[in-house]
């Protein structure tokens, strides 16, 4: 039943999981090393996905409908 | 500042901000003007809020007196575990993005003034949909109390309050305020209020975390610090990053809140009352803005462990970290911020509940035919008599019970996850079974919350290990397996049928 677009819409939709894998995944950052301007990587990885979950919204809301 | 010695000048900057927004809340009534005899321009403001309003509107709910409170409690005094508050409030958006414009859509398109309304008109059983409302009443009312309690902290730094009920005259009189213009103007108070509310708050926040480190000499003076404060605990639990022990709750707590979030009454009612599918598209991508926010928020916790303040409760850090480092009238401005930023969400909670209450319980159950008039009239007196209730938790019994109630909160309304977020995706499964899936998941999560003395991770041994995991997504997992396996069996009854009044299309539809 699905049309073409709405098969292309659901592909971009997929991007939308990185941020559960990026921050749901303790390993990648539970670590003090390396600290940025003071902050340990424990925070200043946190405080960085917050723009990229909204570049990849921004690409997901560009996409689709 | 402590003790009761009032303290005048914060008092006067605190009680004029006060003033303002009271004045504000009761000229609402006439923005966007609207006929508020109908519970949809009560209750939704009409649906008539673009992306601006909209942003502070649902930012000012999100984010409530009680966050800005408990994260840096948290983290004041467990250090990294209280930070799984930046994942939650990260995640949560692309969960937003996905399901909020798909319900912004069918409510709109069937006139939906709650996710009641929506599970009935999805599902056609209204027993599902007085589950969903009454799970709903329930996980706000504990959440209207704990605004209450960001209120308390603040009234009573600045040396107002103290025991018995003369002591809590001044939460009590600002609660009959907020309930009064809440009464008049319904949606549009809190609204119009959100957006001093939010600027106060960044004003605040800003002026912190720039003050702070420029007095303990840098970001990384106060993590240093902070972490030697940590590890004087002698708890591995307690520390700059996670303990082993600590991941799984830590990742789970997040990924739970995050699919509860806006199953919550105040969350939907302001998705609901944006004016297009549009706005509530766009507000995904820009509402992470505040996640910055709480993160700086929650840094409050490190600063006040630097600082080396002490606290009878963690509760107070917050304050009394502002008291020890703004100038007196600043500090009157902050707990203004913090007072004015309980009386958004409480608002917007109140009406929440009402609403559910006067569509999916009085008019569902008891008179199917109001006018409405007799709707919004309901709604209006129901949003008095949830705040009094709030109030009266708050006075009369231990703040611990509400934080507990707040607690079992989550864990309930995450049951109502599968008939809400699966049925905006029409995922095919019968209202009895998903009846009976609710009812498994808020029996076992309450058991289990309660085995352990309402805390809200639970040991599960699976082969001799134990992993510890938020309890609302056991339930919900447990309400799952229930649910697609009692949709088997009815699979079985020849009179398998599920009566859908929505279409397929109504789903993605744009505006009128």
């Amino acid at each position: 039943m699905s049309t073409p677009t709405q098969q292309k819409q659901c592909f971009w939709q997929w991007l939308l999981l990185l941020p559960f894998i990026a921050l749901l995944w303790l390993p990648f950052y539970n670590q003090q090393e390396p600290t940025l301007g003071g902050f340990p990587f424990f925070y200043w990885y946190q405080f960085l996905w917050v723009p990229i979950t909204c570049v990849l919204l921004y690409i997901v809301y560009r996409r689709t409908k | 500042m402590s003790g009761h010695e009032i303290h005048w000048l914060a008092l006067s900057v605190f009680i004029f901000f006060f003033a303002l927004v009271t004045i504000m809340g009761f000229v609402a009534s006439r923005w966007k003007s609207g006929d508020l005899s109908q519970l949809h321009e009560w209750g939704l403001g009409g649906r008539r809020f673009g992306t601006v309003i909209t942003w502070f509107l649902i930012g000012g709910d999100f984010y409530t007196a009680y966050t800005i409170i408990a994260v840096p409690a948290l983290v004041f005094a467990m250090g990294a575990y209280g930070f799984f508050a930046l994942p939650y409030t990260i995640v949560v958006y692309p969960i937003v993005f996905l399901l909020m414009p798909r319900l912004w859509s069918v409510c709109h398109k069937h006139n939906y003034v709650t996710t009641a309304d929506f599970v009935q008109g999805r599902y056609s059983h209204r027993w599902l949909a007085l589950a969903v409302a009454l799970t709903g009443i329930l996980a706000t009312m504990p959440y209207i109390a704990l605004q209450l309690v960001g209120m308390q902290v603040v009234i009573e730094q600045m040396g107002l309050g103290g025991e018995g009920i003369v002591g809590d005259l001044p939460l009590i009189i600002a609660f009959f305020i907020l309930a009064l213009y809440t009464y008049s103007s319904g949606l549009r108070a809190p609204a119009m209020i959100a957006f001093v509310k939010d600027i106060m708050i960044y004003i605040v926040v800003f002026a912190a975390i720039a003050l702070i480190p420029l007095k303990l000499g840098g970001y990384g003076h106060v993590f240093e610090l902070a972490g030697a404060a940590l590890a004087a605990k002698n708890d591995p639990a307690k520390g700059l990053i996670l303990s082993g022990k600590q991941i799984l709750p830590f990742a789970t707590l997040a990924l739970g809140s995050a699919m509860a979030a806006f199953m919550y009454p105040h969350t939907t009612t302001g998705v609901m009352s944006s004016a297009s599918r549009d706005v509530v598209r766009k507000n995904a991508i820009f509402l992470p803005a505040y996640t910055i926010l709480l993160g700086l928020i929650a840094m409050l916790g490190f600063m006040g462990l630097a600082v080396g303040i002490s606290v009878k409760s963690p509760n107070q850090i917050v304050p009394s970290l502002f008291e020890n480092i703004f100038p007196e009238w600043f500090v009157g401005f902050s707990f203004a911020a913090i007072a004015i930023g309980a009386l958004v969400p409480a608002s917007i909670m109140s009406i929440g509940a009402a609403n559910l209450f006067t569509r999916n319980v009085w008019k569902a159950f008891i008179n199917p035919n109001m006018s409405h008039e007799a709707e919004s009239r309901s709604a209006k007196l129901m949003s008095l008599i949830v705040k009094v209730g709030a109030l009266a938790f708050i006075i009369f019994l231990p703040t611990q019970f509400s934080i507990n109630l707040q607690l079992l909160g989550g864990v309930w309304i995450l049951q109502t996850f599968p008939a809400i977020a699966l049925g905006l995706y029409r995922t095919k499964l019968h209202p009895q079974a998903l009846l009976l899936g609710w009812a498994a998941g808020m029996g076992v999560g309450s058991w289990m919350a309660f085995s352990i003395g309402i805390k809200p991770v639970y040991p599960v041994v699976i082969g001799g290990d134990t992993y510890a995991i938020y309890i609302g997504l056991i339930a919900l997992a447990l309400n799952l397996i229930v649910s697609v396996a009692a949709n088997g069996l009815l699979k079985l009854r020849k009179d398998y049928a599920i009566m859908d009044q929505t279409n397929a299309t109504d789903y993605e539809a744009k505006d009128a």
